[in-house]
């Protein structure tokens, strides 16, 4: 990179970076005014941190977007990982295809045909055999289920076409059942790769809109559509707070992970240099 | 152990080892197809059923009638979208919106991917996650973050104003240009995480090369650099330009009354109208829409997983 070309590349970065950032910036600034307008800085304040947390419906509605992500990510694993390995390891099979097809296409299908066609499945599974009962958490739970475990799968598969196969060869070589392979050998090396589909499945469930006010019914608000109403009508200081608060968790979580994966690349590199090869 | 009945726990492995393989691909094959693209098809289903005052609220497509059944498909739907200009003007407008911000969005993201992919270790851990970032952090915040910018009584507006660069506000949320900004800030890792990893696993010295025998900068860029990211620009623009298309949280907070796109029609129609059957034929028309890019999209993503075996 030479010259002229490098301090263009440079201030691309610089104006992309400061335009990713600028727009959180403000939000965190803002959420410890003391005024009402964004304009005008009327004084240091945790006002509106108070104010947050005073409010029920809020808080109800984190609950219900904390117990669905958490459910709704475990679920996505269950699912997304035997597809991703399936996909990664199983060569050729009749429906391979399809199955590619619908772990693609989640990824990038408009949210409101999801969620559309997923209350439309609900609906007429109520009619047919009388499940799901209504719509609640429970619908919420494998919407979210269903478009989560597509990235799992996305991310599992991705790890293990980059990984090494002899070692499972080898295993299965000297007789082991492909079960025992899979769990003794397959599993503790795609773990990280688990853990980000997990953590990245959490992070979706958590910010979904649109798909969950489809499939909610009464009582399953969740923590976005508490959000939505509220900020449809302009800037709210409650939300800045709450915004503020959801920055610095995904802040730090995100910080941790990647020292913990730079670590354990820097182990991975370290063995392999150890045992030449 | 030959010539003892095996326990139910041999009988177990045994039938495991044999259709063990089948169970792993069954699980997410069967979770896939009902909550994938069983949907697909009752949409499709319902798209030809008539509203109705009833529970739900459409018509029945299938009425046992004597011995037969009786299919009541109505296309009055599909009339109706073609025939109102509401909807084909907001599936026109998604389009253009969509791609105009994926243009955008490629323009901004391209510099950053190829800056990225030069930069070395730690320099380059550190940008990326930084691309990664905003990715985590909650997109409903994200679009909510440029009301209070974009807003009347907005920072831009107020700083344009205290400088004494305008003296009426400009009117910039509830237009089409704060929904382009909303689109290109919100999609905007979707692009450069495909063209960074293309552009990093690119062999540099191509260019070198190229650059040897004379080339200029420019022409290296257009000659080599370009032609070889041509899958990241692919991959990246068709992230940004399928989920657009069927946006609503941006046209919804960020655009006006006249700012039509369609995922915005569609939930009008089906919060606002409580009329599932249109709802469900508009989604059927984005998705007729819709098919070809994302074919290509699920190819793209098989012929790369297909390189990394």
């Amino acid at each position: 990179m030479n010259g002229k070309r490098s301090t263009f590349l440079f201030s691309a970065l610089v104006f992309g970076f400061a335009f990713l950032y600028l727009p959180i910036l403000l939000v965190i600034i803002y959420s410890f005014n003391e005024g009402k307008l964004v304009t005008v800085w009327a004084g240091f304040s945790f006002k509106w941190y108070a104010t947050l947390f005073s409010n029920q419906g809020m808080i109800d509605a984190a609950w219900n977007s904390l117990r669905i992500g958490v459910l709704s990510a475990t679920l996505a694993l269950a699912i997304g990982t035997p597809a991703g390995l399936v996909m990664a390891r199983f060569g050729r099979f009749k429906g391979r295809t399809l199955l590619s097809g619908m772990v693609a296409a989640p990824l990038v299908m408009p949210e409101v045909i999801t969620g559309l066609s997923l209350l439309l499945l609900f609906v007429t599974l109520e009619q047919l055999v009388g499940w799901p009962a209504g719509r609640g958490m429970t619908t919420i739970v494998i919407a979210h289920t269903t478009f989560c475990s597509a990235y799992v799968a996305v991310v599992v598969q991705s790890r293990l076409s980059g990984m090494d196969i002899s070692v499972e060869e080898a295993a299965m070589d000297l007789g082991a059942r492909p079960g025992k392979i899979f769990f003794v050998i397959t599993l503790p090396m795609i773990l990280p790769a688990l853990l980000a589909g997990w953590l990245l499945s959490f992070t979706l469930s958590l910010d979904d809109l649109v798909i969950a006010s489809f499939v909610a019914g009464p009582g399953s608000t969740t923590l976005p559509m508490r959000v939505f109403s509220s900020v449809r009508l302009g800037v709210s200081p409650e939300i800045n707070a709450l915004a503020t608060l959801i920055i610095l968790a995904v802040t730090i979580m995100i910080v941790i992970a990647s020292i913990l994966m730079v670590r354990s690349d820097r182990r991975a590199r370290a063995s392999r240099a150890t045992s030449g090869t | 152990m030959s010539g003892t009945a095996p326990t139910p726990k041999q009988r177990f492995d045994r039938w495991m080892v044999r259709n063990g393989r089948y169970l792993v691909i069954g699980i997410p094959f069967f979770w896939l197809m009902l909550f994938f693209l069983v949907p697909f098809l009752i949409v499709l289903k319902i798209s030809f059923a008539t509203a109705e005052y009833a529970q739900p609220p459409y018509s029945a497509l299938f009425q046992w009638v004597d011995q037969g059944i009786n299919i009541a498909l109505n296309f009055g739907n599909y009339l109706f979208l073609l025939s109102d200009s509401l909807y084909v003007t907001a599936y026109l407008n998604s389009i253009r919106i969509a791609a105009i911000s994926t243009v955008i969005t490629l323009l901004i993201g391209y510099p950053m991917a190829y800056y990225i992919a030069r930069s070395s270790g730690t320099v380059r851990s550190v940008l990326l996650m930084l691309v990664i970032l905003p990715f985590w952090t909650s997109f409903l915040i994200r679009v909510y973050a440029w009301i209070g910018i974009l807003d009347r009584e907005g920072l831009i507006n107020a700083a344009l104003l205290g400088l004494g660069i305008i003296s009426e506000p400009l009117i910039m949320r509830q237009t089409e240009f704060a929904v382009y900004i909303g689109i290109v800030y919100t999609y905007l890792p979707f692009m450069i995480l495909p063209l960074y990893s293309t552009l990093e696993k690119m062999d540099g010295s191509l260019v070198e090369a190229a650059l040897d025998l004379g080339c200029r900068p420019w022409k290296a860029f257009a000659r080599v650099t370009l032609p070889l990211s041509l899958p990241g620009i692919l991959a990246g623009s068709l992230l940004v330009f399928i989920p657009a298309v069927g946006e609503f949280v941006i046209p919804e907070l960020l655009g006006g009354p006249n700012t039509l796109m369609i995922g915005r029609t569609l939930w009008d129609e089906f919060f606002a109208n409580r009329d599932w059957p249109i709802a469900s034929s508009v989604a059927i028309a984005m998705l007729l829409f819709l098919v070809v890019p994302i074919m290509w999209f699920q190819n793209l993503q098989g012929s790369e997983k297909g390189d990394g075996k």
